[in-house]
């Protein structure tokens, strides 16, 4: 890949759900070291981007190509299937489902390095060690079970064993949605250093503006599969453009907040979509 | 002020069995709430705040300890039972965070609504039924006749929430314990609901206790904004004044933890550690001192008690001291 180069080119991605169209048309790119959130609603196809991206739904039409290689077919191989988990990790909402209750964070980080770099024993425990570190886990945290941790701690287990890979892009799919206020600063924190340290990009998926407006540089807005918005940031909160996009931010509570009722219709009543 | 409270809790000391042991979850909360107020409860994991409205409404879990006193337009809470009991749930009527969770999956939702209508309080069901389509127009479901012969399944989580407010409401309580009622659902449709249930408020002069874990919609929709950590109250004051005045460095710290949506910012101001439970907080000291950034020495000589100021109410040893010092915004 030369500098430069997008690391992720979605380009007319589209997916068919039966007669459902959960994705329409959907074409982005995400240069490297910089930020991408996607936001929108439940049945906005935001979610569906994400597992479409590290290849968990297949495209119905349209590409995408991490690093430079597609990845809209599934892998042919298993050293296919390494080499795309090399370039791309996800990190879901929920910790408990998606962490092995039967290892510990050290050995799912240490299977993660085995199989994507293949190195030595000795040279794994001191990346392990390293990546714990990074992610702010103490000795102790590293050898317990993920039942042991709490939702913050296992959240910090996730990223750890995501970055073992060494990714280009890290998928953030409402990562940290769940976590209490004062723990998911810290993660935040702890994300805004890995970038630096890195120079791994970030696709954001969350629903929660304020998080979106602290890590990501850039921003699509999708509302029921299309993109009704997309570009700087600060510019699509300080100034959103569509009517949508405009109800979304006027939605957040703020000091002298008065939530609005929208004029109800029968139409608006059979679903919870705006607009 | 607890001669017009229309619910007074007092000295509130809840334990519930874990692994053969009772182990604390609130202590010592007292609180009240007048006719037509709005307070909201607000905490992290463990503070407390879901188990105060289950206390409140008498749905702990078996083999729960209770000390103090739960008084409902001056009556002991505790000393009902059966039909004093039902009645009382139709006053004091709770919502939940997942509706899905609180309904019974293979009743249609006509059954559920009128239930408590029928069976408690003797209304014919053709009555009932009639009851329930309006309540359900008046919280943006129209349609209602249709909709009462649905099933759970056949609605969105924004929609069977309306419907749980509506049920509610069927009874005419006097109080609404809502217990993180929007948590689950959109911020489009949470507006929504929030709207829906401020006009109901006003409509029936409805009390609520708002139980949520977001600062910033608690002082949007509240009067009074009450905050919990390790089981304990550590702060009340107007909902005006919490988010840029607090008294407590942890609601100071929960409001700069918050990312800001007008702005990135270099660093969020995180809290270190992780929040606690009543039972795992270090006894006989502040149970936030080991997080807390103005800790003392004397914040871990013994727990600091609730203590008026600028008309508010603080759990801080220092609070006096730190006023004006305490930083809401992050980084």
């Amino acid at each position: 890949m030369r500098d430069g180069e997008a690391v992720l080119t979605v380009t007319r991605l589209r997916k068919e759900f039966g007669s459902l169209v959960a994705v329409d048309d959907i074409s982005f790119q995400v240069q490297p070291g910089r930020s991408l959130a996607i936001v929108g609603e439940s049945g906005s196809g935001k979610t569906t981007i994400a597992r479409m991206i590290v290849g968990l739904e297949r495209p119905t039409r349209g590409t995408i190509a991490a690093c430079g290689q597609d990845r809209s077919r599934p892998a042919r191989s298993a050293r296919d299937r390494r080499r795309r988990g090399g370039e791309v990790q996800i990190v879901f909402q929920d910790p408990y489902t998606s962490l092995d209750p039967r290892q510990t964070a050290e050995q799912a980080i240490d299977e993660v390095l085995r199989l994507h770099h293949g190195w030595p024993a000795g040279r794994r425990r001191t990346r392990t060690a390293e990546l714990t570190g990074l992610v702010g886990l103490d000795a102790r945290q590293a050898r317990a079970l993920p039942r042991a941790l709490s939702g913050g701690q296992r959240q910090r287990v996730a990223i750890a064993r995501a970055l073992a890979a060494e990714p280009r892009i890290l998928i953030l799919d409402e990562s940290v949605a769940a976590l209490d206020v004062s723990i998911q600063a810290q993660v935040l924190n702890l994300l805004a250093d890995i970038r630096d340290e890195t120079a791994v990009s970030y696709v954001l998926i969350s629903h929660d503006l304020a998080v979106v407006r602290q890590l990501t540089d850039e921003a699509i807005v999708m509302h029921r599969g299309r993109m009704v918005e997309r570009g700087p940031t600060g510019q699509i909160l300080d100034d959103p453009q569509h009517p949508y996009t405009r109800r979304l931010r006027e939605s957040v509570p703020r000091p002298g907040w008065k939530p609005t009722r929208r004029g109800f219709t029968a139409a608006t009543a059979k679903d919870d979509e705006p607009l | 002020m607890s001669d017009a409270a229309l619910l007074d809790v007092a000295g509130l000391t809840v334990a519930l069995p874990v692994e053969g042991e009772q182990r604390e979850v609130l202590r010592d909360v007292s609180l009240q709430i007048r006719p037509g107020e709005a307070v909201g409860l607000v905490g992290e994991s463990g503070s407390g705040k879901s188990m105060t409205a289950r206390a409140i409404d008498r749905l702990l879990p078996r083999g729960a300890t209770v000390r103090g006193r739960i008084a409902f337009r001056g009556a002991d809470v505790a000393a009902l039972s059966g039909s004093q009991l039902r009645g009382y749930r139709n006053k004091v009527a709770m919502i939940f965070q997942d509706p899905r969770a609180h309904v019974n999956p293979v009743r249609r939702i006509g059954d559920f609504m009128t239930e408590a209508l029928r069976t408690n309080l003797g209304v014919s069901a053709a009555d009932a039924r009639t009851r329930a389509a309006d309540m359900l127009a008046s919280v943006g479901i129209e349609d209602g006749e249709r909709r009462l012969r649905q099933y759970p399944h056949e609605m969105s989580g924004g929609m069977l929430q309306r419907v749980m407010i509506a049920a509610a409401l069927l009874t005419e309580p006097a109080l609404l314990l809502a217990d993180e009622p929007t948590t689950a659902l959109d911020v489009t449709t949470q507006a929504e609901v929030m709207a829906i249930l401020a006009e109901l408020r006003e409509q029936y002069g409805l009390s609520m206790l708002f139980i949520t874990h977001d600062l910033e919609l608690a002082a949007a929709i509240c009067d009074r904004t009450v905050v919990m950590y390790a089981g304990q109250i550590v702060e009340v004051r107007a909902s005006e004044l919490l988010h840029g005045d607090p008294l407590h460095p942890y609601t100071a710290a929960l409001a700069a933890a918050r990312p800001d949506i007008g702005q990135q910012s270099s660093r969020l101001r995180a809290i270190s550690g992780r929040p606690l439970s009543a039972f795992e907080a270090p006894p006989g000291e502040c149970a936030f001192a080991p997080r807390c950034p103005h800790a003392q020495p004397q914040c871990v000589a013994a727990v600091p008690e609730l203590t008026e100021l600028d008309g508010g109410l603080s759990r801080c040893a220092r609070v006096a001291e730190l006023r004006g010092q305490l930083e809401t915004t992050n980084a």
